[in-house]
């Protein structure tokens, strides 16, 4: 079957609006956030004009929908993932709140003074934050796997460190500003081996190519619905169950409980141990969507179609003079272009692209050390998605050339 | 675009007249943009009368910060101190001639901020003082 991306672009009605008049969008900023394709949005809006209830307990018609398609999506996720289970599946707001519920529950249960941590040098904000405020406040230690100029992970270093018996190995599955595709399976065998847990950002993973946390053999994994054509305001957590049903609850509220008295309380079983309060019901449907839209047209395919405009696109901008791109080559990294064009800040390069409807970010991408490493301030950014076209590359570069005549 | 990146801007970001330092000086402020990472560095002279007899500033950012900041620093030289506490954020889009959206007006206001801030010898240099 062939990838016709005329035909997906139909099911992303965004895809089709112009920025102004006569001037097309042309979106490559899907490594902030994805668009969102008819199937996500019927599924949302139907859930609101049919089946909308509160969750759990109900016993009218409305509550049993309503609980019934919540927890499809999770089944829905759960596949997407090869979950053993969908009671493994947290519904959390996003990949942030998943890996603080690891360092506020797991981690402070589990972690004292002097025990050591292992992330790398290329995480979002997000994997280096929540360990930074945990370091403060239980003096445990975070060691860094290095980045090599080429943007990839030192596996020797790896492996120096992991001698000195970390408790947790937290690190991307592929960097939103290099692209890189870390080799996930290797790292979680070596830390297993070395007797360390291991955490998965698959925030920039997931929705490009298949996951298998099975295969991986990963504790924790960590993703975003908005990235993978999903609604913002849900995401999720997935853990071995032993690990799972060993950790202490999260935040204390309504559902996460199974009995509750004046003074005390006791949790409920997982999935819902985790989740207090009424959830993004709407938000979880939009998830499950998701989940089933990207496995229809296949992973791979995607994953596929992906690559071809990585290396496209790679091979264009390199041909711009003051052109640099971060980061390792095609076959090493996923659909992400993060640049800089000699003497012209970022911002500069993403405002002028704008005027053309060009969708690029600029800035640090949160990944403020990252960007130290190389002795940049910032990047302009273009990242590519299952919907993205060569002739949308072309007029990138057209627009790089414009920016360059502006500034002379 | 075209009235984004006018010819003043552009003239203002790769030719810069008060880009620099002054030693000594008697004010001196600096501060970043924490979601891009500009970073603006002014320095002032205050004469007997009060008024600010020479000024520079020193950077790096995008051409929209760093040519407000060198609009901005050319337009205080000679002002009374006290008029130059006095200065609004539309004071710098005048001087500038651009409308902006929220993003870019904190690039263009960087400089209004630190200025300030070292005139009123703050501390930390806050959106409060744009007024």
């Amino acid at each position: 079957m062939t990838f016709d991306v005329s035909s997906i672009r139909k099911d992303f009605p965004i895809l089709s609006r112009d920025i102004r008049p006569g001037v097309p969008l042309v979106y490559l900023d899907s490594t902030a956030t994805a668009q969102k394709p008819v199937a996500v949005l019927a599924a949302m809006d139907e859930f609101y004009r049919h089946s909308n209830a509160n969750i759990h307990r109900g016993v009218h018609t409305l509550a049993e929908e309503a609980t019934g398609l919540y927890e499809q999506a999770r089944v829905a996720v759960a596949k997407f993932i090869n979950a053993p289970s969908h009671r493994q599946v947290i519904y959390t707001r996003n990949a942030t709140e998943s890996i603080n519920l690891v360092a506020y529950t797991w981690a402070r249960a589990n972690l004292k003074a002097g025990d050591m941590l292992i992330l790398t040098e290329m995480e979002h904000h997000s994997n280096l934050v929540p360990w930074h405020m945990l370091a403060a406040e239980r003096g445990v230690r975070l060691e860094f796997i290095p980045v090599t100029p080429d943007g990839l992970l030192d596996l020797d270093e790896y492996e120096k460190l992991l001698a000195q018996g970390p408790k947790l190995v937290s690190f991307t599955h592929m960097s939103n500003v290099l692209g890189t595709i870390t080799p996930a399976a290797e790292i979680i065998r070596l830390a297993h081996a070395a007797g360390a847990l291991t955490l998965l950002d698959a925030a920039q993973s997931v929705p490009h190519f298949a996951v298998d946390v099975q295969a991986l053999d990963v504790d924790f994994m960590a993703f975003s619905a908005h990235k993978m054509v999903g609604p913002t305001g849900i995401g999720a957590l997935y853990g071995k169950t032993a690990l799972l049903e060993a950790m202490p609850p999260f935040l204390g509220g309504g559902d996460m409980i199974k009995e509750v008295k004046l003074r005390s309380f006791r949790p409920n079983e997982i999935p819902y141990k985790f989740e207090a309060g009424t959830p993004a019901i709407a938000e979880a449907v939009g998830f499950g969507a998701a989940a089933e839209y990207l496995t229809a047209l296949g992973m791979d395919a995607i994953a596929a179609h992906e690559h071809e405009i990585t290396e496209y696109a790679l091979e264009r901008l390199e041909e711009i003079p003051g052109v640099k791109v971060f980061g390792p080559p095609a076959d090493k990294k996923g659909g992400v272009a993060a640049f800089t064009l000699e003497g012209i800040h970022p911002h500069d390069v993403a405002q002028i692209l704008d005027v053309d409807g060009i969708a690029v970010r600029a800035g640090h991408h949160c990944a403020q050390p990252l960007h130290e490493k190389f002795g940049i301030q910032a990047t302009s950014r273009a990242s590519f998605y299952l919907y993205t076209t060569t002739g949308e590359i072309d007029k990138l570069v057209d627009g790089i050339y414009k920016v360059k005549k502006t500034f002379g | 675009m075209d009235d984004l990146y006018r010819e003043i801007i552009i003239e203002h970001y790769k030719n810069p007249s008060y880009r620099g330092h002054l030693d000594p000086h008697d004010i001196a402020f600096e501060d970043s943009n924490p979601l891009c990472g500009d970073h603006i560095q002014v320095e002032l002279r205050v004469g007997e009368d009060g008024k600010v007899s020479d000024a520079r500033f020193d950077g790096h950012g995008c051409a929209i910060s760093q040519a407000s900041a060198d609009l901005l620093i050319e337009s205080v030289i000679g002002k009374p101190l006290e008029e130059v506490k006095q200065l609004k954020s539309q004071d710098v889009l005048d001087l500038l001639g651009i409308e902006l959206g929220p993003v870019r007006l904190k690039c263009a206001l960087l400089s209004l901020k630190v200025l300030k801030a070292g005139v009123y010898g703050l501390g930390e240099a806050s959106d409060e003082l744009l007024g």
